[in-house]
């Protein structure tokens, strides 16, 4: 057996280590699970062990439950099991994210998890990592696919919302509670006011519990009386479109921030204010930067672009091949909402 | 072009139509001049010509950013428009170019005789001075059109707010002759270049659907019946041997007609009629799918005129030389309407819309029911004394129209919606039997309960068997009852037959997929002509 094969082989369940007798961020319940980060469709729920990163280690047990086992290490530490050495690397994505690295006889397997080579206000940043394989994402393979610096990005929402105070209005964002709320705190920390979603504030309360610093925020609740919230922020899910809850709210400006926005079409359809470009995913220049940085013989590419980024990376001169999972926005827009039983009322 | 830029960000946003407006009362109180007659002029299709290929713009972009030919198609497939695609693709500008949408245009047709070298070396300077929105303008601006959602009625709307003036006069001035270079903005709203007094249309008079029994609207002798036409409805203006043609949404649609005007320029006299214009060929009425062939065309080619040749169906008269005649009973303008109309032999493509014959009201029932044989959506019942009231009045006109036709029909594909409810399908296929396979004979998207849409959309969610792009191909399972207007043979559509506004007249829950209708048995709906 290949000394690759030893350590990965995919399976219906998820990616397996046949040699360290336990699975990368499963979709089936298994008796071992190491988890790149808390997104619903890494993290899932029924596995009989655990094991993440200390900065993950809340958010899995706010999401999963108190009472599942789990085990946590710090970045950069490692582990040996089963004879396999495994250590969690940072990935920029949201926070706790990591990526996976396996070492067994010299062999080196490193699974990216999702990824964000740009740095923000909040998450660890991104570190590539040399392996022999890499299994990367590709939400947004295709070069179309650029994002701007964060300062720009924070000039952008910021001076909407100035403006959307000058026009009296209450500027509401639109972001999945794990990643992208904590993203926008810390972009819009100090312009004003900010109020949170109870799913997100509970998840930050989590956060916060594990020792991690947060932006102040406050709770939105459907209690709190309008004028509270005349001219401040909100920074609520994506299933809040819509809602009763939103409605109340008289003059409120709407913004969806996902990196879909990107292309008109998807800014123009979703009856909102505005849409802006803020990715938790590696943009098309940052999937190919760390490719070659991790300077791997063998690449599997999964999530969303895999037969268009394998192609290129082959025609560049990089042997990579799909590898199909069930990550991915779509499987993540519905564990999301199953997860966290979202009010709206 | 920051302006012009932000502009079009503000409108593509949104999907109100009050907010369209301001955006566009906005640009027109703080654009220059010639930058806000541009405006009207691109949205209006009054576009110069294309001056550069896009195969050269692909081209180009392709070998500034070093991408080649299948991950630019790649990247084309997911963005859906060139210009855009052209505009994400490319690197960060370099320096900032700054031009007025005029300066734009201008040089943009300076640019069209000039070699491809000297197009290039223009095209490359612009996209490394421009931002990625300013980009995308640009690139639209050399070929395409502004499909963002602005009609000539909103556009026409905005400036009635700005200005006061009069919107149908607004639309007329902004379809008539001008240029550009050769009329001011405020000109342009006044109307300088046109003389809106031959164009001046009446606004119409509407009908409500009858809502009682016929016994109680009095004796049948005191009421004028028609058939309710399935077209257009329409308003020739003929003043000073000028011709105008008005749609009721307000809209100026003269030139799609051409054989309308030349067959009214055979009358001496001046008028405004009112009737519906139709697609209509060897005196039959076809179907609204294909007027829709008709409508909204840049040029109506000579084929065209050949295949869907428009008829109009003359209902009233509201003036004659001069006269308004709109407080007169309805029986006296009919009659006059029928005299004007039998001074000479009627050209053709002009028609009388015919009265129905009655004794009493049970006799209607039959009439009705027969309508759709002759492509006619039910009866027009109109008092005899009514004057041509200003828009819609209860009473004097009622609508009786034909109860819809139905077919039972099964699920295949579902697609999300939209909006507000852009995380539930909204958007479904149906199909019915052929032999032991299934036929899609409707799309629809309207009729059901916000409660039965969250349903359907859980059980797409769990059934969908295959993807392509938003589109979700589910299990045959769910059977619905389709409504629609009208069925016809169409050798366009995979099943044979096209459907006219089909919708979801309710979930059938009790109704297994092997009950539903074969294509056979919706082809017997279609009644003989
Ligand atoms: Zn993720
Ligand atoms: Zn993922």
């Amino acid at each position: 057996m290949s000394k690759e094969k030893q350590l990965i082989k995919f399976t219906k369940k998820g990616i397996f280590c046949p040699k360290g007798k336990f699975y990368l961020d499963p979709w089936y319940p298994v008796d071992y699970a190491i988890i790149s980060h808390g997104h619903a469709d890494h993290a899932r729920w029924g596995m009989k062990r655990y094991l993440c990163t200390d900065d993950s280690k809340a958010i899995l047990q706010h999401r999963l439950g108190a009472d599942i086992s789990i085990e946590s290490i710090p970045y950069d530490a490692s582990l040996t099991i089963n004879g396999v050495k495994v250590s969690f690397h940072p990935a920029g994505h949201v926070i706790g994210s990591a990526q996976i690295r396996l070492e067994y006889k010299g062999y080196i397997v490193v699974f990216s998890g999702d990824y964000k080579t740009q740095p923000d206000f909040i998450s660890t940043p991104f570190e590539p990592i040399k392996c022999n394989t890499f299994i990367t994402e590709s939400t947004f393979g295709l070069p179309i696919y650029n994002w701007k610096s964060e300062n720009t990005l924070q000039n952008q929402l910021q001076s909407w919302v100035k403006t959307n105070q000058a026009n009296n209005r209450t500027s509401v964002f639109l972001g999945y509670s794990l990643g992208k709320a904590q993203r926008l705190m810390s972009i819009l920390d100090g312009c004003d006011e900010i109020y949170v979603h109870r799913a997100i504030h509970n998840l930050n309360e989590a956060i916060f519990s594990s020792g991690i610093e947060l932006p102040e925020t406050k709770l939105w609740s459907a209690d709190l009386d309008k004028k509270t919230l005349q001219n401040k922020i909100i920074i609520a899910p994506p299933a809040l479109l819509g809602s009763r809850m939103l409605k109340r709210i008289p003059n409120v400006a709407t913004a969806i921030c996902s990196g879909w926005m990107q292309i008109r079409g998807n800014r123009r359809w979703q009856a909102v204010d505005a849409g802006f470009v803020v990715s938790d995913h590696a943009d098309w220049n940052g999937l190919i930067s760390t490719v070659k940085a991790t300077e791997a013989q063998q690449v599997y590419v999964t999530h969303g672009s895999q037969a268009v980024f394998s192609k290129y990376l082959n025609e560049i001169g990089i042997k990579a091949d799909e590898l199909k999972t069930e990550y991915g926005d779509e499987a993540l827009a519905k564990a999301e909402k199953e997860t966290e039983n979202i009010e709206t009322k | 072009m920051k302006q012009f830029s932000d502009l079009i960000s503000a409108i593509e946003i949104t999907n109100k139509t009050n907010a369209k407006i301001d955006a566009l009362v906005h640009y027109f109180s703080t654009a220059p001049d010639k930058d806000k007659l541009w405006l009207i002029a691109l949205f209006t299709g009054k576009r110069p010509s294309r001056p550069v290929k896009t195969t050269l713009m692909k081209e180009w972009c392709m070998e500034l950013t070093n991408i080649s030919e299948w991950l630019f198609l790649e990247s084309y497939s997911t963005v859906g428009d060139l210009g855009e695609t052209l505009a994400l693709l490319l690197p960060e500008p370099t320096y900032n170019l700054d031009l007025s949408l005029n300066e734009w245009m201008t040089q943009l047709k300076a640019l069209k005789p000039k070699s491809d070298e000297e197009k290039k070396a223009f095209v490359l300077k612009a996209w490394r001075g421009l931002e990625q929105q300013e980009r995308l303008i640009f690139n639209k601006l050399i070929g395409g059109s502004f499909r963002i959602g602005v009609s000539k009625k909103t556009l026409v709307n905005a400036l009635a707010k700005l200005t006061n003036i009069d919107a149908n006069q607004l639309m007329h001035s902004i379809i008539g002759n001008w240029e550009v270079h050769s009329i001011a903005f405020e000109e342009l709203v006044h109307g300088k270049h046109i003389n809106y007094d031959n164009s001046k249309p009446y606004p119409f008079c509407l009908a409500y659907a009858l809502e009682k029994n016929l016994s109680e609207l009095g004796e049948p002798d005191d009421w004028m019946v028609e058939q309710k036409w399935d077209g257009i409805r329409g308003q020739i203006v003929k003043r000073n041997n000028e011709i105008y043609i008005w749609s009721r949404g307000e809209e100026l649609v003269t030139k799609q007609f051409p054989e309308l005007v030349e067959a009214m320029s055979n009358f001496k006299n001046d008028f405004v009629i009112d009737g519906e214009i139709l697609a209509m060929k060897d005196n039959d009425i076809l179907l609204f799918n294909d007027l829709q062939k008709r409508l909204n065309r840049k040029n109506v080619t000579k084929k065209l005129l050949e295949e869907v040749p428009i008829g109009f169906k003359a209902y009233d008269i509201l003036e004659y030389n001069g006269n308004d005649l709109r407080e007169l009973p309805f029986e006296e303008r009919r009659r006059r309407l029928e005299f004007m109309f039998n001074l000479l032999a009627l050209p053709e493509h002009i028609e009388l819309s015919f009265l129905v014959d009655f004794k009493d009201w049970k006799e209607l029932y039959t009439i009705r029911d027969n309508s759709r044989t002759i492509n006619s959506e039910g009866l027009m019942l109109k008092q005899k004394k009514s004057p041509y009231h200003t828009g819609r009045k209860k009473g004097d006109w009622w609508k009786w129209k034909l109860d819809p036709l139905t077919i039972d029909a099964v699920m295949i594909y579902a697609q999300k919606g939209s909006g507000r409810r852009s995380s539930k399908y909204t958007d479904y296929t149906f199909a019915v039997k052929k032999d032991d396979a299934l036929v899609t004979v409707a799309k629809a998207y309207s009729g059901l309960t916000d409660k039965e849409i969250t349903e359907i959309s859980q059980w797409v969610n769990k059934n969908a068997i295959e993807k392509f792009g938003p589109v979700r191909t589910v299990k045959p399972e769910l059977v619905f009852e389709i409504a629609f207007e009208g069925i016809a043979l169409s050798k366009r559509h995979k099943s044979g037959v096209a459907l006219r506004f089909p919708r979801i007249s309710r979930w059938r829950r009790d109704k297994p997929v092997d009950e539903i209708d074969t294509i056979e048995t919706v082809k017997q709906l279609i009644t003989a002509p």
